[in-house]
């Protein structure tokens, strides 16, 4: 009992923290002092007391659009466990049930965003759409060598599996899935080298063009969704790459604090010492990161 | 009781069209009697599905034909399980046409289309008793006639007649292969009637000529991927009732004789079943594929089926598979997860396809890049088709999930097992995930372009909301939506019953319910509907406070409704990752000069099979053919000297020529 509610309120608080120590890294690479590491619940706090400007044009799928995407995220966010503590809700096959609640999540961003008829968020819609056909197969595929290493196909079941101790011959497909998914990480979430988000740009952008006409609290709703979502694939990641645990309830949970926090830090590096790729060469990065999952899943099968 | 009622719902849906025959071109009773009697016939015959459904035995019925032995015709799980999109469609179409083909607007083709519908109904229910393959063959024509007559409605089109002249071309062949099976079935075990094949009774290649025959003469009807060639042109150009129709319920016929025939084969190869998965495999990616390449709403559905067809047969795949490795649970997860989306199929495309014929009704245009701005105008249209397109791209909380995700159990499951052999099977789970995220890609291209932003034409400026007549089955299509993915629990027992005859003997213990929690998936998705109202709940009222501008357009001054993002726009990436099988043409515009008049251009995308292929082997064989008019010369003369020509040279045959040759050769 107690640990759902850690699970819960984890899950509802700490995600904008993630998007301040990206922010802090990157100004500490820049020679700045950058905004305080907590600015980003002022903004939340800020736009959800603000009023709303809503474009002539859209319909009632832009209003609720980013509340169906925020839904659609939390309830994935119920399902993936954290740390060596089990998920709230587990049940055979709910790894499919995260990964098309996801999908949900796109369906609703990119119809909210053609609600508006600007060119600029069809193109963010387009792309969005057009990317997540190479990193949804990667991301099952990293499943599938979960699957296949656990034996099991419950998304508990097969992350605390490395904690147990795993073959030794289960270390290399491990790398492999662990360099994908920080991939599909990062063009999920919509970071470098996928997508900038502070571009100035709305020709170049990915995600921030999709919601340029939401504002007040709409706007507040989907920054905090974006930050959920890379806390919770952030979560599925740290399962593979980092799976220690001590045994004790408030040292394990302090030790997914502190492993987020340093993967927010190593996404900030990323994009600190990164450049954005070129549109068009995006899709090879999703490709490399699709092929590194499928040469993990070759390498178990032997 | 049951087989009753559902003969007596196939007798009221053959004879539906026919009082109106006798009434006059413009005079609306026909049509109103048709539905009548269509709707009474389909509520008779779910209510008989109903009761096949749920009483346990199988009663089977010998029906004298003396020219061809008994005829057996029997309703069990199976058969009721397939009945109920059949009825269920029939009506719901019957009524839809009453909005959206009357008679006295349709003088010319409207009763031809009642008359052939309730056919196509009574063909349909007809084919899926039959238990003889006489009877079988008999509803298999009857259905397909009546399509190729339903398909050609507005047969004063050119295009129409084309479409329904390479639909009949492709029928006949699927019939044609289906004669072959049957004589071999016939020859194989010296009788025409359709019951189980006893293990080892007959050898692994008639077994073999078998598969492949049922194979190719049903994929051909449920449109697999190579053989889709006759069916986008079909869906794009008939009624949209009909389309829904086609697409919804008479490809499954082709999947139900696929299921029906192949469990009557005793221990089916592995390699069967790995080739109906990969065929699975290619249709449903190729089928979205060539479907986020297209410009036209209704002949984008019809790929999608392709898309959805492909899906049910992975299912199958992973039963056939299931059986050839003695693993219960895959044949219980695969074959649930294909006769579910066969339902699902038939309700959410059904769905898809009324609304788009409200769609074309309102705007006289099938152009999704000529539509725009329609949720404004047709609230409950857009709403409807909102719910269709999440359903078919497989999002919870809708039916399109709870099958897919017992497929994806399924091929999970494959994983368990040690060696590469096993391990092939689950490369099905990565693909179909891409499949799921094109599919995304496509609702989303299509939602937005024709319900959303503005009007990019002056036709959907005017757009009027469809009569009730025509809302009503779409309301009861997405209700059905609604009620399988929100409570996946109430299909398990039906699942079930209707698996019941096709498992291995002895191999009882596996129910879907027991291998899928399928109560908290429902669960789950009714959080997510609460969780997702509640939010937006919180948010209208804000909404409402909002102060309306106009769209954020970089401060430009005279911003049009041309210039949105197009569907081909948006799919452009899409197309572009897949220009290797798609080859789109592009006609650029020819801009010359300093003041270059004004100018166009287009791009489209041609199907694989029947542009690329057929198409060319066809007017390349024409062309060989060519000499044979020399001999048509239309002088009765020259044809009396081709029958002595021919008569003499069947004459030379009694020349001794044999003794001749060994003479020659003779050492």
């Amino acid at each position: 009992m107690m640990h759902i509610l850690m699970h819960g309120l984890l899950l509802l608080i700490m995600p904008p923290l993630l998007l301040g120590v990206i922010n802090k890294v990157k100004a500490w690479f820049g020679g700045r002092v950058g905004p305080p590491l907590l600015q980003p619940y002022s903004d939340l706090v800020k736009l959800m007391r603000k009023g709303m400007v809503l474009s002539e044009t859209t319909t009632w799928v832009f209003r609720f659009g980013p509340v169906i995407t925020l839904a659609a995220v939390i309830l994935a966010g119920l399902v993936a466990p954290m740390g060596r503590f089990a998920a709230p809700v587990t049940f055979t096959g709910d790894l499919i049930f995260f990964a098309y609640l996801l999908g949900l999540a796109r369906f609703f961003t990119t119809t909210a965003a053609l609600d508006t008829g600007s060119p600029f968020e069809g193109m963010g819609a387009a792309r969005e759409v057009a990317f997540a056909c190479l990193t949804e197969p990667a991301l099952f595929i990293a499943l599938l060598v979960l699957a296949k290493i656990s034996g099991s196909l419950t998304l508990a079941d097969m992350l605390h599996g490395p904690m147990s101790g795993f073959p030794a011959q289960a270390a290399a497909p491990l790398i492999l899935v662990a360099i994908g998914l920080f991939a599909v990480l990062l063009a999920e979430t919509c970071r470098i080298p996928v997508d900038d988000p502070n571009t100035h740009l709305e020709l170049t952008m990915i995600h921030e063009v999709m919601v340029l006409d939401h504002s007040g609290p709409l706007f507040g709703v989907i920054l905090y969704t974006a930050a959920l979502k890379l806390f919770i694939l952030g979560t599925l990641l740290l399962h593979v790459i980092a799976p220690f645990q001590t045994g004790l309830a408030w040292l394990d949970w302090s030790l997914f604090l502190v492993q987020m926090l340093l993967l927010a830090a190593v996404v900030g590096v990323v994009e600190s010492v990164m450049a954005r790729l070129q549109m068009r060469h995006v899709p090879y990065l999703l490709v490399a990161a699709l092929l590194s999952c499928g040469f993990g899943f070759l390498l178990l099968i032997g | 009781m049951a087989l009753t009622l559902i003969l007596i719902a196939t007798l009221l849906a053959a004879g539906s069209g026919l009082p109106g025959v006798f009434l006059g071109r413009s005079s609306r009773w026909g049509q109103r009697v048709a539905v009548g009697l269509m709707a009474s016939g389909a509520l008779a015959g779910l209510a008989g599905a109903c009761l096949g459904l749920t009483s346990a035995q199988d009663r089977i019925v010998v029906f004298p034909w003396p020219a061809m032995g008994d005829s057996l015709i029997g309703v069990d799980a199976l058969s009721a399980f397939f009945l109920v999109p059949i009825f269920l469609m029939g009506g719901l179409g019957s009524l839809y046409s009453l909005g959206y083909w009357p008679q006295d607007q349709h003088p010319e083709n409207g009763r031809k289309l009642q008359l052939f519908w309730g056919l196509m109904v009574a063909g349909m229910a007809l084919l899926v008793l039959a238990r003889q393959a006489m009877a079988f063959l008999l509803g298999w024509e009857v259905m397909a006639l009546s399509a190729f007559f339903l398909v050609s409605t507005e047969d004063h089109r050119e295009e129409c007649r084309q479409v329904g002249w390479v639909y009949l071309v492709s029928t006949h062949l699927g019939t044609l292969t289906l004669f072959g099976l049957f004589s071999l079935w016939r020859w194989a075990t010296g009788s025409y009637a359709l019951l189980p094949l006893a293990s080892e009774a007959v050898g692994l290649g008639v077994l073999n000529g078998l598969f492949f025959l049922a194979l190719l003469g049903f994929g051909l009807k449920a449109g697999m991927m190579p053989l889709h060639f006759w069916l986008p042109g079909a869906h794009a150009n008939a009624p949209s009732q009909v389309s829904a129709m086609l697409s919804g319920v008479v490809l499954k016929m082709g999947v139900y004789g696929l299921v029906r025939f192949l469990f009557l084969l005793p221990d089916p190869p592995g390699a069967w079943g790995g080739l109906i998965l990969v065929l699975g495999a290619i249709s449903g990616l190729l089928g979205v594929v060539f479907a986020i390449g297209q410009h036209d709403l209704k002949r984008l559905l019809a790929y999608h089926s392709v898309e959805n067809i492909g899906i049910i047969l992975m299912g199958l795949g992973l039963a056939m598979l299931g059986r050839s490795a003695h693993r219960p649970e895959w044949i219980v997860l695969g074959l649930a997860g294909c006769l579910l989306h066969v339902w699902n199929h038939s309700f959410f495309k059904s769905l898809l396809f009324l609304c788009a014929g409200s769609v074309v009704q309102a705007t006289h245009t099938q152009e999704i890049d000529r539509l725009g701005g329609l949720a404004k105008r047709m609230p409950w249209t857009a709403g409807l088709f909102l719910v269709g397109a999440v359903a078919i791209c497989g999002l919870p909380p809708l039916n399109g999930f709870v099958s897919e995700l017992l497929v994806y159990l399924g091929l999970f499951r494959t994983i368990t097992v040690p060696g590469a052999g096993g391990s092939a099977a689950v490369i099905g789970a990565p693909v179909l995930a891409m499949i799921g995220a094109l599919a995304v890609a496509c609702f989303v291209k299509v939602y937005g372009a024709v319900f959303l932003g503005t009007p990019r034409d002056h036709d959907p400026a005017q757009a009027h909301e469809a009569p009730l007549s025509m809302r009503a089955p779409m309301l009861v299509l997405a209700a059905c939506c609604a009620l399988i993915g929100l409570a996946p629990g109430l299909v398990a027992p039906v699942l079930d019953r209707a698996m019941a005859g096709l498992l291995p003997p002895g191999s009882a213990p596996f129910s879907v319910a027991s291998l899928v929690p399928l109560d908290t998936v429902g669960a789950m998705s009714l959080a997510l509907v609460a969780f997702a109202g509640v939010l937006a709940l919180a948010f209208t009222a804000r909404g409402r406070a909002a102060r309306r501008v106009g769209t954020w357009d970089c401060g430009y001054a005279l911003p049009t409704s041309r210039m949105q993002y197009t569907a081909a726009s948006f799919a452009q990436i899409i197309v572009t990752m897949f220009a290797w099988v798609l080859r789109p043409r592009v006609h650029p515009p020819g801009i010359e000069g300093p003041f270059p008049r004004a100018a166009g251009m287009h791009s489209h995308v041609d199907d694989l099979v029947l542009d690329r292929v057929l198409a060319p082997v066809g007017r390349c064989v024409a062309r060989w053919c060519d000499w044979i008019h020399q001999l048509q010369q239309g002088l009765t003369q020259h044809y009396v000297l081709y029958i002595l020509i021919a008569v003499v040279l069947m004459l030379s045959t009694l020349l001794p020529i044999d003794g001749f040759l060994s003479r020659l050769f003779a050492r």
